[in-house]
């Protein structure tokens, strides 16, 4: 089986260590993995804040990228929801975007959907971990079980998080457009986290925003993105 | 009521500036509601009832002129007398005709967005009216001159603390009071309202086309006070808010208060028609006033129409993490949280409204809790669409993302520009915009090296091991 990666932008600049441990993770399991060149970014920022013109270009340009892959697989739930539920409304009647839908998913989906692993090994045995559900991973692309169940299974010890399931206040754009509410929310979400060793997420936005948030009110806790939890779960 | 919604940005963060208790009691209340609306919703099959409610709506208002005159046509049998009101202007009229014809001076008011939407309590003032608000959180933001801040509860911001303050001030109850005592004075004042008011006043949850019966739901039993103590009753009733039959009610009665408040039904439900007849206890007079202010417009949008569907159940609110921040007052209209982001546009025009559909992360949870599946994240992405292709977008904005489409269409200035993150200065139009995010989170820390680079070396290694 052969995937084509597509590290998203986010990611690619800030957490460069979850590219490599899909990479790895992914080989591990026997899979082949091809990093497409060209890609940048999927155009969420811009769909997001209405800018569709620009969103378009950058979905097309990202269809072109990634035209021959069979899989693409993302280690982030809302770009992965940003190629499968949105392209298809952006580019309305193309056949190629809908088809292209199809085939993505975001890393632990992937894992747990398409090659039916649920076991990696037991390298987190012991850890505390947080595991905050990116909202477009846990609402848009249906992802909430995947996550837990591969990390349980590594021997983590998912925490009981009250506000697990609420937004960071992230949200792209609207954490610069609206600063003082985005940070509220962090502040809301952060106040209830339980003691945890590792914080976790499939998105690096959401993790950038907390961890910032975290730095500045000087929590120190490792936060970390999913997939090097997940590489940590294999390798040990 | 005069629409301030282009002011929220800056009064989303001066509220949170300045009192931070709202936030306080604001995310304690929806929190607690949320809890309850998600226990209520698994006790039935609600994914069933959802879509009910959803198609029921959607054929009402696919044919609602046929069901507004069947409505009408009803209540005309039953004494009532109708009127059409296409805004704050013609609801007045109306209002202005009883009080110089009944020589109205009292009047007791049950809880109802729609009047606020008309600005019924300044124009009754302004004839000399005296207004009682007989919700009890209605008549706290009343005593403090403050609009609703949630669409079920309107007080919902306040703490207790201030409830007390407010009310040592006002009738001299010791700073410590129960929030019983509290409530006990509220009604005293109240109950003599209800006794000597000659106009009640009131909204409607559901008006049944098929019987012209109004339906209207709550919790303290003002409403059944309010509009049955007084001789005349004016119901202002919103055109969206019409049901074909009345065994409707049975999924919408109990769907709603679900919704709202987690309960199975609300402790009250009134159902009524017209008068009352000979013998009968109840108003002489009653008026139902069918109010557009913007509906008609809405229901010809083809990408909007589905805000109609609204119950005003308030279910998004309370599971919305941004209104949990700062409660309604920000928003600056009627209607606040995720239905108001994309209701109000609709009603008072983009322009008016242009930042309330960015207020908004975009997580989806509004549309997990509607009990009619109002896809409002959809509805956010649709007016901030027509907003950028209106022109409204600010000039920080326009600017960076021309620079964003141009870095990210080309893998050469992607490069440079993840090479700029690690070191050369960045391109001053994109300065602003970092400074908004490394004032609350400290400056950014890319990776040593970005992932592309990673993977070349990764690849090197490997062809070297081969
Ligand atoms: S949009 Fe849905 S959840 Fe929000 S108030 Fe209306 S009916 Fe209730």
């Amino acid at each position: 089986m052969r995937v084509a990666l597509f590290i998203t932008c986010l990611a690619d600049q800030f957490y460069a260590e979850a590219g490599v441990a899909a990479v790895r993770l992914l080989r591990a399991l026997g899979v082949e993995v091809d990093f497409p060149e060209g890609q940048t970014c999927c155009g969420q920022p811009a769909f997001n804040a209405g800018h569709w013109e620009e969103a378009r270009a950058l979905a097309r340009r990202t269809l072109r990228v990634f035209q021959e892959a069979e899989y693409v697989v993302l280690p982030s739930g809302s770009c992965a929801s940003m190629l499968r539920n949105h392209y298809p409304e952006l580019l309305p009647g193309s056949r190629e975007a809908l088809a292209f839908s199809e085939r993505v998913y975001e890393l632990s989906q992937f894992l747990v959907r398409v090659l039916g692993v649920e076991r990696l090994g037991e390298g987190l045995k012991g850890v505390r971990v947080a595991y905050h559900h990116g909202c477009h991973a846990l609402r848009e692309l249906g992802v909430r079980e995947e996550p837990l169940t591969l990390l349980t299974n590594a021997g983590a010890e998912v925490l009981p998080w009250e506000a697990a399931e609420e937004c960071c206040g992230f949200g792209g754009l609207f954490s610069v457009k609206l600063p003082e509410v985005s940070l509220a929310m962090a502040d809301r979400k952060l106040s209830t986290l339980p003691a945890a060793q590792v914080l976790t997420s499939t998105d690096a936005g959401c993790l950038l925003h907390l961890s910032g948030r975290m730095a500045k009110s000087g929590v120190n806790l490792r936060v970390a993105p999913l997939a090097t939890l997940l590489w940590e779960a294999y390798a040990g | 009521m005069r629409a301030k919604a282009r002011f929220y940005p800056k009064e989303a963060a001066r509220l949170l500036k300045e009192r931070p208790g709202v936030r306080e009691a604001v995310t304690g209340a929806t929190l607690h509601f949320e809890r309850n609306r998600l226990r209520a919703y698994a006790e039935v099959p609600i994914e069933e009832w959802r879509e009910r409610a959803k198609a029921i709506k959607d054929h009402v208002l696919s044919h609602l002129d046929r069901y507004l005159e069947e409505a009408e046509r009803r209540l005309l049998e039953k004494g009532a007398r109708v009127h059409w009101a296409e805004g704050p202007e013609e609801a007045h009229q109306v209002l202005l005709e009883i009080v110089r014809r009944r020589g109205v001076r009292r009047a007791v008011k049950a809880k109802s967005m729609l009047t606020e939407e008309l600005g019924v309590n300044p124009f009754l003032e302004s004839l000399g009216v005296e207004v009682f608000e007989t919700d009890l959180g209605e008549y706290l933001i009343q005593l403090l001159k403050e609009p609703p801040s949630h669409i079920v509860g309107p007080a919902i911001h306040l703490s207790l603390e201030e409830i007390r303050r407010l009310f040592h001030e006002r009738f001299g109850t010791p700073l410590e009071a129960s929030p019983e005592a509290l409530a006990g004075v509220a009604r005293k004042v109240l109950r003599e309202a209800f006794l000597t008011a000659d106009l009640g006043i009131s909204g409607a949850n559901f008006l049944v086309a098929e019987t012209g019966t109004l339906a209207l739901m709550e919790n303290e039993g003002n409403i059944r006070l309010s509009t049955s103590l007084p001789r005349v009753h004016v119901a202002f009733v919103g055109l969206e808010k019409l049901l074909p039959r009345l065994s409707d009610l049975a999924l919408f009665l109990p769907l709603t208060a679900r919704a709202a408040t987690g309960q199975r039904l609300s402790t009250y439900v009134s159902l009524l028609g017209g008068p009352a007849k000979e013998g009968e206890e109840g108003p002489e007079e009653v008026h139902v006033v069918l109010v557009d202010h913007g509906r008609t417009a809405l229901l010809a949008d083809p990408e909007a129409w589905e805000t109609l569907r609204c119950l005003r159940c308030g279910a998004c609110l309370n599971a919305c993490p941004v209104y949990r921040q700062t409660g309604g007052h920000p928003y600056g209209y009627v209607y606040s949280g995720p239905i108001g982001a994309v209701l109000d546009p609709g009603l008072l025009s983009l322009e008016e409204a242009y930042p309330l559909p960015y207020a908004s992360t975009l997580c989806g949870a509004c549309l997990e809790a509607c009990p009619v599946k109002i896809p409002i994240p959809r509805l956010l992405l649709t007016w901030r669409h027509r907003a950028v292709a209106e022109g409204l977008t600010p000039g920080w904005e326009k600017t960076a993302m021309a620079a964003f489409r141009k870095v990210m269409e080309s893998p050469a200035l992607y490069r440079l520009f993840s090479k700029a993150l690690r070191g050369l200065p960045l391109p001053q139009d994109l300065l602003p915009l970092l400074r908004a995010w490394t004032e609350g989170r400290g400056a950014l820390r890319p990776s040593p090296k970005p992932f592309h680079e990673l993977w070349r070396e990764m690849e090197e290694d490997r062809g070297r091991q081969n």
